[in-house]
């Protein structure tokens, strides 16, 4: 993975000492809070419900165990012992002292990490496949060009005060996990006829209020161009971006006012000035960083191990495991393993100090000492010989983090809604414990099959929910909480909208719903449909018959305050 | 006379800022006499009784608004010996790209001053876009806002500042330990 250079380590100490000397500045009133605010959100710090949350980034989704461990360590020494991770690759400390933070921002640099433009109106942490570099479908290695943006968003003099976040996500498989068609600029490194390397390029996709796919605004982009083609982009953006009305500042509300084509054609005109300036990327460069991402020094294994296939027959729960929890690797003989943080009675995403230098230490033993984190808030070791595969296993069950259920009902999205978060209409983690337990069959579980279930506090879409096969949003109905249901979403290469199915439930109420909505799909599947097959072939009448059939009984839920209540 | 940065320095300054008021017009407005810093609109509006005095006394400048751009004002940016951007917001960041299209598309080469709301943690970034002056506001230490300026002493990207971004001006290790 990427190292820093006297150069990356320069720029970081530097933001630090200027960071530090903010929040001097605001502690001694030197500073307003409207004018520390911009400056505290582009160091990844937000004031939250009860305390000062701060968003680290983990640069397209890798890290080394070493790094892992630091997280522990601040989760121990400046949180409540844990830690949260999150849709963009982030990890989140929901429990942070303002003073603590430049300290906290120090640690982080001693293992080359940051929470630079981790959040405010900027270019935010470049997002990317989890499985980038392992995966069996993979293209091209997605990480040389994300560590390069990285450097080329990194304090941006001209795009630090955008009309509004700015989010872009590359991804260089067969098939897209990075879900660029929701992101504000989303990669696809592909070849053309010719066999040369280039970017197909999506711009004006996303969540929130208004949601929208991305549109293709350039089929092939030779890859020595990235640079300056998302330069002519933002300054596009920064210039006609509106500002007068933050819920329509995102660059899909101006690439749809305007049309993709027209945004297009302003994008090469922009472009046409600087195109083979140098800005230009070089061959030498690409080489450079492209050094970093190498292969580890894979064992050569035959591709087929005895032992480990006489284990998955010999017992269930591993082979449940292993369809569900494991994926396939480039190189014979190798997996990659997804610790899923979904484990009933504990928040999506979240994971204690301890399970986290837990899962360092396997990195360490299993996986060349290094992980991944997904956009589904999982973790990742990507490199395992498949005849460690049951040691690991029995492992990782012992700390909780083998429940075999990725891609499954329970292997929710979930934002932390209003437990943790001032902007929330409702509580999103209670709902998500609450259907966790209802599915709480392994086998019931396996035979719905896959399922992406997303949850969202509110209407910002932190929670992916408008790409949830089903998705649940929180409502404000009168002062009180309540969720309204939307179905036939996807992230992926078919990408989709959900649709909404009706009026709102509540809280209460939500896991019968599901229920039911499970009992139509089962109902109705075609042998081997997948739910989000049979929905798409469907529609969303039958659901919402039935759904709204009988009344649905309230039963007593968690409803407790999850960001007070919260045990490991 | 009020502060200003400037080249790297605080000065003292003599241009006036001339905004305009409710209910005043570009084209009914009388730009009085000394050196003013006029909105750009009223220079397209007034651009042939103003031209004389421009020429004469060089005693005018343009400012302009976060919703204009470079372009609207093209070769005539070579005619004044300052631009102006204003910042009505410091969060308001369209004026970052108005200076680099003015150094860069417009290729001026005078003085670019940051106007309204400006303050210390924005002048690295508006450094490196173009501007060389810096008017930041009257109710802050201006010697401290002066620190902004060196906050960085690296930079990865290019920008008007900076043709070259980090990997063509120098050799970067391979892999460090
Ligand atoms: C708790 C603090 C959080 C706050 C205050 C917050 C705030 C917001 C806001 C205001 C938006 C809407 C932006 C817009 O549409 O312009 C948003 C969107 C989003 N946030 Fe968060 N968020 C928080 C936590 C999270 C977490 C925990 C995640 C991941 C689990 C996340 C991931 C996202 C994503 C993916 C979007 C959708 C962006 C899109 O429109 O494409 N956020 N957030
Ligand atoms: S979706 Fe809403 S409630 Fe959930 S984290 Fe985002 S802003 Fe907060």
């Amino acid at each position: 993975m990427y190292r820093y250079d006297q150069h990356d380590h320069q720029i970081i100490k530097e933001r630090i000492a200027q960071y530090r000397d903010q929040v001097r500045r605001r502690l001694a009133d030197e500073l307003t809070e409207e004018e520390f605010l911009p400056l505290r959100l582009q160091n990844g710090l937000y004031m939250q419900r009860h305390a000062y949350m701060l968003r680290v980034a983990v640069p397209y989704g890798m890290l080394s165990s070493t790094q892992m461990r630091k997280f522990a360590h601040i989760a121990r020494k400046y949180d409540r012992g844990y830690g949260h991770f999150t849709t963009r690759q982030n990890i989140q400390y929901n429990w942070i002292n303002l003073e603590d933070t430049p300290t906290i921002l120090e640690e982080l640099a001693s293992v080359e990490m940051h929470a630079i433009q981790t959040s405010g109106n900027c270019m935010r942490n470049i997002t990317s496949d989890e499985f980038a570099g392992v995966a069996a479908d993979e293209v091209i290695d997605p990480r040389p060009y994300a560590e390069i943006l990285r450097q080329w968003t990194t304090f941006h003099p001209e795009f630090a005060y955008l009309p509004r976040k700015f989010k872009i996500a590359i991804n260089g498989s067969k098939e897209d996990r990075a879900a660029i068609a929701v992101h504000d600029i989303g990669l696809t490194v592909v070849h053309n006829e010719q066999g040369e390397v280039g970017f197909k390029v999506m711009v004006g996709g996303g969540m929130g209020r208004t949601p929208i796919l991305g549109s293709v605004i350039r089929e092939f982009l030779p890859w020595q161009h990235v640079m300056t083609y998302l330069e002519a982009i933002l300054r596009i953006y920064n210039q006609h971006g509106r500002r007068d009305n933050k819920y329509k500042a995102r660059i899909k509300i101006l690439v749809k006012a305007i049309g993709a084509d027209v945004f297009a054609a302003q994008v090469e005109a922009e472009w046409a000035d600087i195109k083979d300036g140098p800005a230009t990327l070089t061959q030498a460069e690409l080489q450079r960083v492209a050094a970093y991402f190498g292969s580890p020094e894979y064992a050569s294994l035959p591709s087929v191990d005895a032992e480990f296939e006489q284990h998955k027959a010999d017992n269930k729960a591993f082979a449940n495991w292993i369809k569900r929890n494991v994926k396939p690797h480039k190189v014979a003989g190798y997996a990659s393993v997804v610790l899923s943080l979904k484990k009933p009675g504990v928040p999506p995403g979240d994971a204690t100090a301890d399970q986290i230098d837990f899962v360092a230490d396997l990195a360490d033993r299993y996986s060349f000492a290094e992980l991944r984190v997904t956009h589904e808030q999982n973790l990742v070791l990507s490199d395992v010989q498949q005849s460690a595969l049951f040691a690991l296993w029995q492992e990782a069950k012992a700390h909780g983090l083998a429940t075999p259920n990725v891609g499954l009902l329970t292997d929710m999205i979930c934002c932390p809604g209003g437990d943790f978060c001032s902007l929330a209409n409702a509580k999103s983690i209670p709902i998500a414990l609450d259907i966790t337990d209802r599915f709480n069959q392994l086998d019931y579980l396996h035979d719905i099959g896959e399922l992406e279930l997303n949850i969202s506090g509110c209407i910002n879409a932190c929670g992916h929910h408008h790409v949830g096969n089903i998705g649940i949003l929180g409502v404000d109905k009168d002062g009180s909480e309540f969720y309204q249901v939307s179905i036939g979403g996807a992230q992926g290469n078919n990408s989709a909208i959900g649709k909404i199915i009706g009026p709102s439930f509540s809280a209460g109420q939500m896991p019968d719903v599901i229920a039911r909505i499970i009992d139509v799909y089962l109902r109705d599947r075609i042998e081997n449909e997948r739910f989000i097959d049979t929905a798409q072939r469907l529609g969303i009448a039958p659901f919402k018959e039935y759904v709204y059939a009988t009344p649905i009984k309230s039963f007593e839920q968690h409803g407790e305050d999850a960001g007070t209540v919260v045990s490991y | 006379m009020r502060e200003i940065i400037k080249d790297k320095a605080i000065v003292q300054d003599d241009w006036t800022v001339l905004r305009l008021a409710e209910g005043e017009t570009p084209d009914a407005i009388e730009v009085p006499a000394g050196k003013h810093i006029i909105p750009l609109q009223v220079w397209l509006i007034q651009r042939e009784e103003l031209s004389a005095r421009l020429k004469k006394t060089q005693d005018l400048a343009i400012w302009f608004g976060s919703a204009e751009q470079a372009k609207d004002l093209g070769a005539d940016a070579a005619l004044f010996p300052l631009l102006a951007v204003d910042f009505p917001k410091f969060s308001d960041g369209r004026g970052y790209s108005i200076a680099y299209n003015i150094r860069s598309r417009l290729g001026y080469t005078g003085e670019v001053r940051a106007i309204g709301d400006v303050l210390r943690d924005q002048l690295f970034y508006m450094q490196r876009v173009g501007f060389n002056a810096f008017a930041t506001r009257e109710d802050r230490s201006i010697s401290d806002a002066l620190k902004g300026l060196t906050d960085f002493s690296e930079k990865y990207q290019t920008s008007w500042d900076e043709k070259n971004p980090l990997f063509r001006r120098t050799e970067r290790t391979g892999l460090s330990a």
